[in-house]
């Protein structure tokens, strides 16, 4: 009993009450205003549409969360090196970073199709449209943390005469890390958007896909069970790099806990 | 408490020891002037002095006189913008050998331990870290961190952050220590202990010490002169000698050769128009 008790009032549980109230108030919503089921359905309904299409769900949140991962990869390993030439340079600084906030400001469900055109059904278009949404931010906020090295820092760093390398990866390298993580998290979850816009374009799989099919029927439950199987993926992947972050920089206010610092 | 083993220059009464002693560091003509978006800030004129080896000299001065630029210069990390300064015969073209600094805040890696913090001196030198770690726990120890050399620099008080950035400073024993305002931030009654603690460092090893202070008293306590700096752009408005014998304890504050000397420093600021604190 005080152990249901605990798992009950446990923090992490608070999203999942939230959730619970929330569902309740469209359950009732729904009876109030009696609002018709093909404007928003039912939550039972939505429910029953998860337990039958569940396998299906599964299946193509897989080739969603591949697409996902993808561009998210790509994310990482040009927008960290970007990031460098940024925050290092300032003549790629003042090359680059105009032209990559005016790119920003293309609407990517614009261009996406012609990523169809260009590389067909597969899996392409989707990690490049997710790999553009997720680029930016990280970009953003990696250059943040290496320029928001104090001067001291430095000064310390050549009062040891610490090589450049040396410097970059004793001091500014761990000093970038929570914004780089910070960029991460929001990169994740654009990059879901990305891969289901790359879906919705062009494709013959995924949630998106699914959406699109559903959305075509007027199949509102089932296009209601896919909106709630993809914020899972977007859930799950926040958490990982979360988790990640935990353990990678333990050491950052954002990790600390209850424990407070002395001043 | 263990003393660590430091490079240890032979006794003699002070005074004697220092009018034999060479200068060590030479400022000839030193001056600086910060480029600045709105144009020029002269923030030294031009000064001249030396610090004789196995001096402790205390620089004070009013707030933004131009104190930590000195210092900075000195350390090799900003250059000046006319004259010269030269340690031990050789121009200071950058940072180099054999100096520890303090800074005027902690400059503690929030990543790293106590104990890791004060190794990373060790560690960007490239010296032996298995040499070096012993006296590493020895200083923690000496500073009254014991105990704490695996916390992390949040969860230590500003003083003790303080402390263990002096702990950085001397763990390579480097001959010469530059000093920021480095217990600026701590209490009184742990500013006093530091100051003991360091005037017995200061003894034992025959550093030459450049300290800037904000405080008068702690400028004559630890010693031998006490450069005055005038208001920005800072110059040099005195110097002087202080004799008082030592070791010097904290009673001698009251004594009437002490009280007069902080006097006549305070004068110049009174004369100037102006009381830092
Ligand atoms: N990087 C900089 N760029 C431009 N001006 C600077 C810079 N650093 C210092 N100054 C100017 O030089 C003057 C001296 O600064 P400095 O930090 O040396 O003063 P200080 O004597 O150490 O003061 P405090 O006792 O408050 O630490 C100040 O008036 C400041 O405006
Ligand atoms: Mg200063």
């Amino acid at each position: 009993m005080s152990l249901l008790r605990k798992i009950l009032l446990n923090p992490a549980m608070r999203p999942i009450w939230l959730i619970v109230v929330l569902l309740v108030l469209w359950d009732l919503a729904i009876r109030l205003f009696k609002i018709p089921p093909y404007l928003i359905p039912a939550p039972q309904k939505v429910v029953e549409a998860l337990q039958n299409e569940w396998p299906r769900l599964v299946k193509e949140s897989t080739v969603t969360t591949w697409a996902t991962l993808g561009g998210f990869g790509l994310s990482i390993l040009f927008g960290i090196p970007m990031a460098l030439l940024i925050a290092y340079s300032r003549t790629v600084e003042s090359f680059v970073y105009p032209l990559l906030v005016f790119s920003q400001s293309v609407p990517k469900i614009a261009i996406a199709p012609l990523f169809v055109v260009w590389f067909g059904f597969g899996i392409i278009p989707k990690v490049i449209a997710a790999f553009l949404l997720g680029f930016f931010p990280i970009v953003v906020s990696t250059v943040m943390g290496f320029k928001s090295v104090e001067p001291e820092m430095i000064d310390l760093a050549r009062s040891m005469k610490a090589s450049r390398l040396q410097t970059f990866m004793r001091i500014s390298l761990p000093h970038a890390m929570p914004a780089i993580f910070s960029g991460l998290k929001v990169s994740v979850t654009l990059a879901v958007v990305g891969a289901v816009v790359g879906e919705f374009v062009g494709s013959n799989s995924g949630i998106g896909y699914v959406l699109q099919i559903a959305n075509g029927n007027f199949d509102l439950p089932l296009m209601f069970a896919a909106l709630v199987v993809l914020s899972m993926i977007g859930v799950v992947l926040f958490v990982a790099i979360d988790l990640l972050e935990r353990v990678m920089i333990p050491w950052h206010a954002s990790q600390r806990g209850d424990v407070h610092a002395t001043p | 408490m263990t003393q660590p083993q430091l490079r240890v220059v032979a006794g003699g009464a002070a005074a004697a020891r220092l009018a034999a002693a060479r200068p060590f560091i030479r400022l000839d003509g030193v001056a600086k002037t910060y480029k600045t978006a709105d144009g020029p800030v002269e923030s030294v004129k031009p000064v001249t002095f030396d610090i004789r080896e196995g001096e402790f000299l205390a620089i004070v001065g009013p707030s933004g006189c131009g104190k930590s630029t000195l210092l900075k210069m000195v350390a090799g990390l900003l250059p000046a913008t006319a004259g010269e300064i030269s340690i031990d015969g050789r121009r200071v073209a950058g940072p180099h050998e054999g100096v520890g600094i303090v800074f005027q805040s902690p400059v503690l890696l929030a990543w790293r331990t106590v104990f890791d913090n004060v190794m990373l001196q060790i560690e960007m030198r490239k010296l032996a870290r298995a040499e070096y770690a012993q006296r590493a726990m020895d200083l923690i120890e000496m500073t009254g961190l014991a105990g704490f050399e695996k916390k992390y620099p949040w969860q230590l008080s500003g003083g003790m952050q303080q402390r263990a950035s002096i702990c950085r400073a001397l763990v390579h024993d480097p001959r010469i220590l530059l000093m920021d305002e480095p217990f600026g931030a701590l209490d009184a009654m742990t500013r006093e202990k530091m100051n003991l603690e360091l005037q017995r460092i200061w003894h034992t090893t025959g550093k030459t010490v450049l300290f800037i202070t904000h405080s008068i008293p702690e400028a004559v306590f630890l010693a031998d002169r006490v450069l005055v700096m005038s208001e920005r752009p800072g110059s040099i408005a005195a110097i002087y000698d202080v004799n008082i014998p030592r070791p010097r304890s904290l009673r001698m504050m009251g004594d009437a050769a002490f009280v007069d000397l902080t006097q006549t420093i305070r004068g110049h600021f009174y004369a100037q128009g102006t009381l830092d604190h």
